[in-house]
């Protein structure tokens, strides 16, 4: 059992595109539900919007702050499309429509018939549409070494990508970080609570959550953009896990917190790999199979995600004095 | 492949081979699933130094084919031998980008099978560093020459599907999209529109049943449960246990079935939910839960039952012809059941005691309990009564699609809640009416739509109908003040 | 004119209004006509003709399912008459979403208090007041576009929560108040936007008798200030001690109204309870305390309280 190894490969997933990719559509997720108190069961549907909108735009041609612009686009569209006929219905209307139609999405771009524009369920591959992205990279063509840790500077899963990608994640939380502390962020607390109290005090209820939902979003939308520029646009792989996988890493971090989404995708990525490790190494092969251990991961995902709602609901860095009164 | 499939079936069609038709779709979701769901699995993970070459021999409508040597040879490397393992799945590693070549020993194919596409091999795979490229090798069982006539011998579909180990995030959940069952499709001597709508209200009941369960813990506690797809997968594996291990006749098979989902029903209320309820946790807390109930059960059928699917009753049933359509005897018998036992439920809930003290709690807990309804064992008996349904429902799904899978229920979750929420959340006959449109919108799609879009269909008809009337078919518009 | 001199006129004003339902006042402030709802075939509310005089604080009284808390929602756009119009200070309100009719200064309150329990007693306060510009989501990432106006509603939050006496709680959640300090906070938080008109939605429900005199105080405190007040109660003691004017529902229709001594004497009235008798809050508080079947009834009336899902249009 190779720990040096182990720690390496934790600590590379920790930092990749996955991590980031998760932190991004977390914090657009805490945006919904922990600031707003909108349940979005289709934030998958956002991340493989951006990343259909990102690649397609591309392989049109388009540069690629065009391509970012087209991402975003297409998640306010989508939120708008969403929201306006489903925000002034009760809650949980929102989160079937959001699941029902986020699996549309990932339905249509997998679908035959659209196989000359999204490639189908093979989707498009990484070569189609990385390239304008690794071009604006102002580092030489090389591979550096930090720490433990060897990547190509500009290539796919690469140096360049890691330190857009955080950058992005450090300022979508400052940008929280500041709403959360302005009125606006007051009012989409007092929605989450109450909206009917807020409504009564002379707030327009129905424009702030369509405005949360856009937001959030967007940043599922980026994520999805960094999700792909280090794979592949496949439909099946943004698809309802995904959205339960970030539902765990917010709750995991903490809803309603500013870093919360971020330290729960570090510890998710971390802890997922860590497991599948560390079972690979003390398990032999002839017992379980590779995907066999795989699956256990993925159970222990389950099991967190319900053992945190019952043993510690407000996650890692929430408040426990605000949790535990009882919001209805 | 699914291009090809779909070409297929119009051959299909033509010459009237419906049994054909079956095992393509299966061997279309077979394909599906093997493809994306198993991509993190693979043993080769390909970084910027390495591509992986993955491939994958199946057998349609049966599975897998284990132990087929492969040799992989080009780009001036010795040629590397592999067999395939027991998910029919065997991996390269590669260090080199460029065009290889992927030679199948068809000696070492299962007895009687051939290659599908003999002039596909050797076949050319074209692998780039850091990326995983697949190839998927079709075997016909024996006597399945026909298909091979049928197929187009330009079988593009069977290359380089993309294989992407970075499409890592739990994807346990691709392919099964297209499940299909042999009642939808037209044999010669059927009306293709009244074969649709036959096979669109079997569908449609056999859903409700499965569907019912949901909207009585809905009605009665508020919780939206996630993880009821998987209480329907149960039925379906505990079947396939009962009858493919176990060799016990198939209404045993779907007793113990109906059983073990009431047992688990118990079981999940009585230390998950109940406890949940008396700390006072929030509903949509709970609804987390369910989530993660789901990800956990998924996950853990997965591990024992891997991805292959698990027919419970191997073979193709006989048909039989009905005016203009034809269903399958086991058609019948389910649709028998699913019918009787719903009836069964509604004299329940109108009749007795117990289904009006039920009906109470779900009006108004607050007031039932304050009548002296014991509410706490109300919704005990609604949680076994539903799990057991949705068991029930899921031994009878498999039998008309004629097969399970460990992700079986979950892709029938949203059509579930489809149903339920177009019938009027909490209301037991609004639930059997949004299943039946689902049912009939799901079949009836695919005269208009490509195959692979027909759940597609039934979610837009969900989101259009709550546009319309929020409260769905069947539900009450709320009372305010 | 002073405050006092304007209530003392408003008040007598009322002296020679003719004791009948839906009589005319001569400063009305709100004007119903012909407002309807049914649900199900049941006519919640059948409101012929009603005005309440500015200025003064008038009752809504009638016994349980009398349609009080339905006309409420009516009036405050919480959900929307099958006929009807309506009019707020000389400005028709028929088909004007609640946040409108919050803005246009008839403010109201519920009668299961929505303090916003897991925000601060003054982040309650400030979400009440208006026109804060950091409330627009581009602005609210500048700050000094807003801090001046936040400074000032706080000042104003806090001399409100000083006359409240909630000042020292003021960083507490608000769900970490007692139920009477959380109506306290809601009647306050409603006074953050300087209403016209204040509508309470039983106000005593669930409050400690300790504090009842103090919330009364309170109430006739909003009035002496310029406030014009209608509230639902059941309470009769507190009916009669506080208001100037009271309207009796029932069946969803006005069938009395009259100054308070007047009323409470009136046969129709008497009838009205007595038609329901099981229902009938003779003003004891014990009764509250029974706990059983009327948490269950409290239960049920916010099941219902819910809004309809469709009330808000697009901005």
């Amino acid at each position: 059992m190779d720990f040096g190894q182990l720690a390496t490969n934790v600590l590379t997933e920790m930092l990749g595109p996955t991590a980031i990719a998760y932190a991004l559509a977390a914090i657009g997720l805490n945006i919904h539900f922990g600031l707003t108190g909108l349940i979005n069961m289709g934030q998958a549907g956002f991340m493989l919007l951006g990343a259909y909108g990102f690649a397609i735009s591309t392989i049109q041609g388009a540069p690629v702050w065009l391509a970012f612009l087209v991402a975003v686009a297409a998640a306010v569209v989508f939120a708008l499309l969403l929201g306006l006929p489903t925000l002034k219905l009760r809650g949980d209307y929102l989160a079937i429509v959001t699941i029902a139609a986020a699996e549309i999405v990932r339905m249509i771009g997998r679908s035959t018939a659209l196989t000359e524009v999204t490639g189908g369920a093979e989707g498009l591959t990484g070569n189609s549409f990385k390239a304008t992205f690794q071009d604006a990279s102002p580092f030489p063509d090389d591979r550096w070494t930090l720490g433990p840790i060897t990547l190509a500077t500009n290539a796919s899963n690469s140096w360049w990508l890691r330190i857009v990608g955080w950058g992005l994640v450090l300022l979508a939380c400052l940008f929280v970080w500041r709403l959360v502390r302005s009125p606006w962020g007051r009012v989409l607390k007092g929605i989450r609570e109450d909206e009917d109290a807020v409504r009564a005090l002379g707030k327009n209820v129905y424009g702030y959550k369509l405005q949360a939902l856009v937001l959030g979003g967007i940043f599922g939308a980026l994520g999805g953009v960094v999700f792909v520029l280090a794979s592949s646009v496949q439909a099946d792989s943004l698809g309802r896990p995904v959205t339960f996988n970030t539902w765990t890493i917010l709750l995991l971090g903490g809803a309603a917190t500013v870093l919360g989404p971020v330290l729960g995708s570090l510890l998710f990525w971390a802890a997922l790999v860590f497991v599948r490790g560390f079972l690979r190494g003390v398990i032999p092969p002839d017992t379980l199979s590779v995907q066999q251990i795989e699956q256990i991961g993925w159970v222990l995902v389950g099991l967190t995600l319900m053992a945190l709602i019952v043993f510690r609901p407000q996650g890692i860095l929430g408040d426990k004095k605000e949790l535990a009164i009882n919001a209805r | 492949m699914r291009a090809v499939a779909c070409r297929d079936r119009s051959v299909a069609l033509r010459r009237g081979a419906g049994g054909l038709l079956l095992t393509l779709l299966t061997a279309l979701s077979t394909l599906g699933v093997v493809g994306p769901a198993h991509a993190a699995t693979a043993p080769c993970s390909p970084d910027d130094a390495t591509a992986c070459l993955n491939v994958t021999v199946t057998v349609p409508g049966t599975g897998p084919a284990a132990g087929v040597g492969l040799t992989v040879a080009g780009q001036g490397a010795a040629p590397v031998q592999v067999t395939t393992d027991d998910a029919g799945k065997a991996s390269v590693a590669l260090t080199a980008a460029g065009d290889y070549t992927v030679t199948v020993d068809e000696a070492t194919l299962p007895a009687g099978t051939t290659l599908k596409d003999p002039a596909a091999n050797p076949a050319t795979v074209t692998v780039a560093l850091g990326r995983a490229a697949g190839r998927i090798v079709q075997v016909l069982p024996p006597g399945a020459d026909g298909a091979v006539e049928a197929s187009p011998t330009d079988d593009t579909g069977a290359t380089a599907t993309p294989d992407d180990a970075d499409a890592a995030g739990g994807e346990a959940e691709a392919g099964a999209e297209a499940e299909s069952s042999a009642e939808a499709s037209a044999a010669p001597g059927t009306n293709r529109y009244a074969q649709l709508l036959l096979a669109g209200t079997v569908f449609g009941l056999l859903l409700a049943l499965a569907s019912l369960g949901a909207n009585l813990i809905y009605g009665t506690t508020g919780l939206s449960n996630f993880a009821h797809g998987e209480l329907v997968t149960l039925g379906g594996m505990v079947a396939f246990l009962a009858v493919q291990r176990a060799h016990l006749p198939l209404w045993l098979a779907i007793i113990l079935a109906t059983a073990a989902g009431a047992l688990l029903g118990w079981f999940l209320n009585r230390f998950l939910f109940r406890p949940l309820r008396r700390r006072g946790v929030g509903i949509t807390q709970q609804m987390i839960v369910t989530i993660g109930l789901s990800l956990a059960l998924v996950s853990a059928y997965l591990f024992f039952f891997s991805a292959q699917p698990r027919p419970v009753v191997s073979g193709i049933s006989q048909r039989m012809q009905l005016g203009p359509v034809q269903i399958s005897a086991q058609s019948l018998v389910s649709v028998s059941i699913a019918v009787a036992v719903l009836a069964l439920v509604a004299f329940v809930l109108a009749r007795t005691r117990t289904g009006r003290a039920t009906r109470a709690v779900s009006d108004n807990p607050a007031l039932a309990a304050a009548t002296g309804i014991k509410v706490e064992s109300v919704i005990s008996q609604v949680w076994v009564v539903s799990a057991a349904l949705a068991s029930l429902g899921g031994v009878l799904l498999s039998l008309y699609l004629n097969t399970t899978r460990f992700n079986f229920g979950s892709t029938l979750l949203l059509l579930m809640f489809a149903a339920i929420t177009l019938g009027g959340l909490g209301s037991p006959l609004g639930a059997v009416i949004g299943a039946l449109v689902i049912g009939l919108v799901v079949e009836l799609s695919t005269l208009v739509l490509p195959n692979d879009m027909r759940y597609a269909s039934a979610l837009v008809i969900l989101i259009l109908v709550l546009l319309v009337r929020p409260q769905g078919i069947l539900g009450r518009a709320e009372r305010i003040g | 004119m002073p405050v006092d001199e304007v209530v003392q006129q408003a008040r007598r004003d009322l002296a020679p209004v003719p004791r009948v339902p839906g009589a005319p006042k001569a400063d009305a402030l709100l004007v119903a006509d012909g407002v309807r709802r049914s649900f199900g075939g049941v006519n919640a509310v059948d409101v012929e003709h009603l005005e309440v005089q500015r200025h003064v604080i008038t009752a809504l009284i009638g016994p349980n399912g009398a349609g009080k808390t339905t006309f409420f929602n009516l009036m405050t756009g919480f959900d929307k008459p099958d006929a009807g119009r309506w009019d707020f200070d000389g400005t028709s309100l028929a088909g004007v979403t609640a946040s409108r009719v919050a803005k246009t200064g008839m403010v109201r309150t519920f009668q299961l208090t929505k303090a916003l329990a897991r925000m601060t007693v003054l982040d309650n306060m400030r979400l009440g007041a208006r026109s804060q510009p950091g409330e627009g989501l581009f602005t609210a990432l500048v700050k000094p576009l807003w801090a001046p106006r936040e400074r000032e509603i706080t000042d104003k939050a806090m001399s409100l929560l000083e006359r409240f006496k909630l000042d020292t709680k003021k960083d507490d959640f608000a769900g970490e108040l007692s139920g009477g300090q959380r109506k306290l906070l809601e009647m306050a938080r409603a006074l953050m936007s300087d209403p016209t008109l204040v509508m309470l939605d039983e106000p005593m429900a669930g409050v400690n008798p300790a504090l009842t005199q103090s919330l009364l105080g309170h109430i006739t405190d909003l009035r002496d200030t310029g406030t014009t007040v209608l509230f639902v109660e059941h309470d009769m003691h507190m009916v009669r001690h506080i208001s100037d004017w009271v309207v009796v529902m029932a069946q969803g229709r006005v069938v009395a109204e009259g100054p308070p001594s007047e009323v409470m004497a009136d046969q129709a009235v008497i009838d009205a309870y007595l038609g329901a008798h099981h229902d009938m809050d003779l003003g004891d508080d014990a009764l509250l305390d029974e706990g059983g079947v009327i948490d269950a009834e409290a239960d049920a009336e916010a099941a219902a309280e819910v809004p309809t899902p469709t009330e808000e249009k697009a901005p």
